[in-house]
Parts: C-alpha cells; sequence; structure tokens
C-alpha cells in the first residue's frame, strides 16, 4: 500500500509541475510591472489597464462569446435531439450512429479546419461569423450528445410511460417529464461545448475570414509579434472565464447526479 | 357476475421469435378485483402493458365497455397503472404527483389541491404535499402512486406487482390496504403479481398464467383447493405431483395404484378403471408416521425449518421426491428412518384431467 501512496504522489507532483506551474507562471506575470518576462519587479495592473483600452481585443471578445453562444444554443438544440431520438431507436446501425455522432471530437482539429474550409468554399460561403457557428456547433455537438445520453440511460423509461398512462400526450410527456430530467446534463453540456467553442484557436483559423478574430486567434496572432505582459493579463482573463463555466458546468452535473440516486 | 368492463379477444403479441401470449381471452367484470399469477416470463405484464395501451397486440382486439380500445394511445384510455418500480416523478413533489393526471385534464388549480388532499388523506399520506420522492421510504412511494393513478377515479386500476420491492410485513399490511381501496372505490383493479399468497389473500379472481397463456381462472378457493393442472397445483399450492393408474372404484373413492401400492382419492366423475391419472397432494395434507401404520412406503431424506414451518423431504420407492410441511414441533423421526405416508381422501385432488381422458 505504501508504495503505490508513493507513485500517486509522483503523479500529483509531475500534474502540478507540467499543467498548474505554467499556468500560475502566466497569472503571476500578467500581474508584473516590468515589460520583460524574465523577472518579477513589482506589482502593478498597468496591463489589464492597457487590455481594456484595447479596442480590437475587445471586439475579439465579444465576438468569441457570441460565437460561443449561438454555438453552444444550436449544439445544445441538435445534440439533445439527437440523444433523445438515438435511446428510443433499436437499429441495428444505432452503435453505428453513436459512433457517427461523436466522431468530430476524435478527428484531429487540423483535419477538420481544413475540411470545413474546403467544404464552405465549395458552397462558396462567405467566410465570417456564418462559418464560424457552422463549424463550432459541428465539433460542441458530440459534448452535449454524450452528456445527454449518459443522462438518459439513468432516466427509468416507466417514467415517461407513467406521464402517457396519466393521460399526457407524447409531446407533452417529453416536455413535462423527460426535458426537466435531461436539463442539467443539457446545461453542463452546452457550458463544456462553450468552454471549447471559446477557447478554439485551430479550427477558427481556417474558417474566420480575413476580417473577423476570435479572442483565442487574436492571442494566438499577437503571439508572432512577441509575448507581452497584455498576453499574460488577456490570457488570465480567459482562464478565469473557463474555470468559472466549468464549475457551474460541475455543479449542474452533480446535481443531475443527485436526481439520479434520489429516484 | 355483473356487467362486463373489460374484454381480451384472442390476443397475441410476439417479440422477435418469441411468442410471449398466445391467444389469450378473457372478460373482466365492474368492481372485480383480479389477479394474474404467474412466474416471471409468463407475459402476465405484456398483457397488462397490452390493456394500458403501452404495446399493441401483434392480434386481437381490447374492448373496454364494449368500446374497442386496441389501436387507442395511452392517454385516450380510461386505465391507470401502477408501475411496478413506482415511476414517481423525481423532479415534482408528492402534490404535483399525484395531481399530474388531473393538470393534463385542465382540471381548476384549486380543486386540484383539494382532490390531491382528499387521496392524499385515502392513502394515509396527510401532511406529505410538499415532500420529493427521494425523501419517500419505499412504501410512502407506494401509496403515492396509487393516489396518482386512482385520482383519475379510471374505469380499470392495472398494477403490476407493486409490492414487490416491500418488504414483508409492510407487503402484508398493504396488501389489506389494497384491499380496503379497492372495496371503498368501487373501482375494478387488475393485479400482477408471482407471489401465490398475494393473489390468493386479495383477489375475486385469479388468473394462473403459464406461458403465453391461461392455464386456470376462479376464485382463490377453486384454484388453491381444486387445481385443475398439475401446474398450477405445484405453482399455487406446491403440492407434490404423483403420477398412477386408476385400479378400482368404489364408494365415492378412487383407489390409485402408483409405486406398486395402492393411495387413495376422492371420486370425481368421468373416471375410468385402467386410466393414467395425476394427482396433486399439498404438502401440509400429507401425513408421515410410523412404518406400522398404513400408507406409501417412504424415507426420510431431509428435514428442515422454513418460515416457521418443518419441511421433510421424503423418497419413495421409485425415487421421486415428496415434500411435506407441517406446523409445530418436531416429530421425532430421524433421517434414513423407514416411514409411511398417507393422506385423507379429499386431499388428493386429480389434476390434468382434460389431457389425459
Amino acid at each position: 500500500m505504501r508504495k503505490k501512496w508513493k507513485w500517486s504522489y509522483l503523479y500529483l507532483g509531475l500534474m502540478i509541475l507540467l499543467m498548474y506551474l505554467p499556468i500560475v507562471i502566466v497569472v503571476v506575470f500578467s500581474f508584473n510591472e516590468s515589460r520583460l518576462s524574465a523577472s518579477f519587479t513589482g506589482f502593478s495592473l498597468k496591463w489589464y489597464q492597457a487590455l481594456a483600452a484595447d479596442r480590437d481585443l475587445k471586439e475579439a471578445l465579444m465576438n468569441s462569446i457570441l460565437l460561443g453562444a449561438a454555438s453552444c444554443l444550436l449544439s445544445a438544440v441538435i445534440g439533445t435531439l439527437g440523444a433523445v431520438g438515438m435511446a428510443r431507436v433499436k437499429y441495428r446501425s444505432k452503435g453505428m450512429m453513436e459512433y457517427l455522432s461523436t466522431i468530430p471530437i476524435m478527428i484531429p482539429e487540423i483535419i477538420l479546419g481544413m475540411v470545413f474550409l474546403v467544404f464552405f468554399s465549395l458552397l462558396d460561403l462567405p467566410f465570417g461569423m456564418t462559418t464560424l457557428i457552422l463549424a463550432h456547433t459541428t465539433f460542441c455537438i458530440p459534448y452535449i450528445f454524450m452528456m445527454v445520453k449518459a443522462r438518459l440511460v439513468g432516466i427509468d423509461k416507466s417514467l415517461e410511460e407513467a406521464a402517457l398512462d396519466l393521460g399526457a400526450t407524447p409531446v407533452r410527456a417529453f416536455f413535462d417529464i423527460t426535458i426537466p430530467l435531461i436539463a442539467p446534463a443539457i446545461l453542463s453540456g452546452s457550458l463544456l461545448a462553450f468552454a471549447m467553442s471559446f477557447d478554439d484557436v485551430v479550427i477558427s483559423i481556417f474558417v474566420n475570414g480575413p476580417r473577423l478574430n476570435t479572442l483565442p486567434v487574436k492571442v494566438y496572432a499577437q503571439l508572432k509579434t512577441g509575448v507581452t505582459p497584455e498576453i499574460n493579463a488577456l490570457c488570465t482573463v480567459i482562464l478565469l472565464v473557463i474555470v468559472l463555466v466549468l464549475g457551474i458546468s460541475a455543479l449542474a452535473g452533480r446535481r443531475s447526479q443527485k436526481q439520479n440516486h434520489g429516484e | 357476475m355483473s356487467e362486463t368492463l373489460l374484454e381480451l379477444k384472442n390476443i397475441k403479441k410476439s417479440f422477435g421469435t418469441t411468442d410471449v401470449l398466445n391467444g389469450i381471452r378473457l372478460s373482466i367484470s365492474r368492481g372485480e378485483f383480479i389477479t394474474f399469477l404467474g412466474a416471471s416470463g409468463c407475459g402476465k405484464t405484456t398483457t397488462l402493458r397490452i390493456i394500458a395501451g403501452l404495446e399493441k397486440p401483434d392480434e386481437g382486439q381490447v374492448l373496454l365497455e364494449g368500446k374497442d380500445v386496441t389501436d387507442l394511445e395511452p392517454h385516450q384510455r380510461d386505465v391507470n397503472t401502477v408501475f411496478q418500480n413506482y415511476a414517481l416523478f423525481p423532479h415534482m413533489n408528492v402534490e404535483a404527483n399525484v395531481g399530474y393526471g388531473l393538470k393534463i385534464r385542465k382540471v381548476p388549480k384549486s380543486e386540484i389541491r383539494h382532490r390531491v388532499t382528499d387521496m392524499l388523506k385515502l392513502v394515509q399520506l396527510d401532511g406529505y404535499e410538499k415532500r420529493m420522492p427521494s425523501e419517500l421510504s419505499g412504501g410512502q412511494k407506494q401509496r403515492v402512486a396509487i393516489a396518482r393513478a386512482l385520482i383519475n377515479s379510471p374505469k380499470l386500476l392495472l398494477l403490476d406487482e407493486p409490492l414487490g420491492a416491500l418488504d414483508l410485513k409492510l407487503r402484508r399490511a398493504m396488501q389489506t390496504e389494497l384491499k380496503r381501496l379497492q372495496k371503498k372505490l368501487g373501482i375494478t383493479f387488475l393485479y400482477i403479481t408471482h407471489d401465490q399468497e398475494e393473489a390468493i389473500n386479495m383477489s375475486d379472481r385469479i388468473v394462473v398464467m403459464r406461458e403465453g397463456k391461461f392455464e386456470q381462472t376462479g376464485t382463490p378457493d377453486e384454484i388453491y383447493n381444486h387445481p385443475k393442472t398439475s401446474y398450477v397445483a405445484d405453482f399455487v399450492g406446491n403440492a407434490n405431483i404423483i403420477r398412477g393408474t386408476v385400479h378400482s372404484i368404489r364408494d365415492g373413492e378412487v383407489l390409485v395404484e402408483t409405486e406398486n401400492q395402492i393411495v387413495k382419492a376422492a371420486a370425481v366423475p368421468g373416471i375410468r378403471q385402467g386410466q393414467s391419472v395425476t394427482l396433486a397432494v399439498r404438502r401440509e395434507n400429507i401425513r408421515v408416521c410410523k412404518e406400522d401404520q398404513e400408507g406409501l412406503d417412504a424415507v426420510l431424506e431431509d428435514k428442515s425449518f422454513q418460515a416457521g414451518q418443518l419441511h421433510m423431504t421424503l423418497k419413495l420407492g421409485s425415487g421421486k421426491e415428496i415434500t411435506v410441511s407441517r406446523y409445530g414441533m418436531d416429530t421425532g423421526l430421524v433421517q434414513g428412518e423407514k416411514v409411511r405416508i398417507s393422506w385423507n381422501p379429499e386431499h388428493a385432488v386429480f389434476v390434468n384431467l382434460a389431457q389425459e381422458a
């Protein structure tokens, strides 16, 4: 037993060192007074002030929020319908279809980006917000699909039957019973999808068009001119947003589980 | 019997290549407490789901008050169900659960509240309106499920093994309570169970199901004391099945030859000499005595106490096993001892007559 303990400490140490130390450094240096990220010379909020004054960045932020919201809303509807529908059919090809629905997560992003670029230009779609939303919706669907599917497995089929038996039409039973029960899963799936959309660079670069920037794309572009503490500040802000979103998502997930156990 | 409420006409159903129901016919009278009794997988739940409309039969008709409802959806039928696992809506409190059927029928809110309160009083759960299902015990959930179905005053209430998950003591109490509710409300109950004791305690009429067919339909007394087939005798009465041939008939007694010995049974019309017959004798009706008495030769194989009863396993000369049970003290017999077993003629019932005639 003791030996295993040591191994788990090693794992923890590696995790902290590789994942969290760089993050902490970025956060710390966003408060650095000096322009050089070589040494910490004093506490300052001036990079945050610079960030707030940067109109390009603010526009990029608004784009990212709009994109995240739109694609997570669209994918929430499509992913939920997909999962609910899939739970009801008994095709032999069901497993295959479920697999196909989750494939966008498994395909390398660079390939997905390429594919979207080629496909959208073939369709002659103007690159911009529309293409971004289409692309992001596509890779967001699997997150919601999987979350809702997992939740549906835990829901007793006789609940909906009970509603039908008590006089509800199938549509009514769906909205009265199924939707409230899978709502936590839809919510946590949507938040995850939002987080994924909000920090996506690779796919966005392919489909954003010449004039439109999302926040991560903007960050990436600025890196070419060197890392400024302003970028550190921006990363800290993005991190904060993602942590908040994931935190809410985890809370929603826990509530959904609790309800599940309560049955 | 009074007027017919529900009629099943030649219902057939199969899932894939398995036939679940093979042409079921039945009519249920208004106000009746009828029980489908059978082992799991005999098709009783499928029958219930067909009546509720949750399953469509492949063939046959379901008539409710003479109207064909076979193709109606569940929400279009005046039938409510108490599900096996209660199926309470976990996101609604007790009041919302019980009032759900009324809410759908657009009954005014104040009336819903009033009727829910009354209904909860009826199932002895007054004051539980605001509780969530997860805060209720199994017995309480069961009461809520029953209230939720009964509040709609259905013409027929279907109950799918509703007491299966409760412990024995609670189950007994709920049996009495269900029977009381049924009498009080006068609603027809169709009850499903695999527990013969439950069926006998509660029902006006029992339908014994086996492999998608009705094996025997009758009052608890008919099913228990006059089983028609060896399956019913065994499943309902835990009877021993003894095969033999009719040796002779005299003075209202039939002498049956089995194990090269003679046993007695009460005469029934239509029995002929030389006919092969099957006798069912319930375990508690068999006497075990010392070798100096009259009866079938047997050897005591095993003794055990189960649920306050002494169970004895005996082996006949041919190796056939007989189970005997009795309340009370040990008999003083020891394992391996040679004994004789006997019974009163009226306790031996001829079964499978229809097949063997």
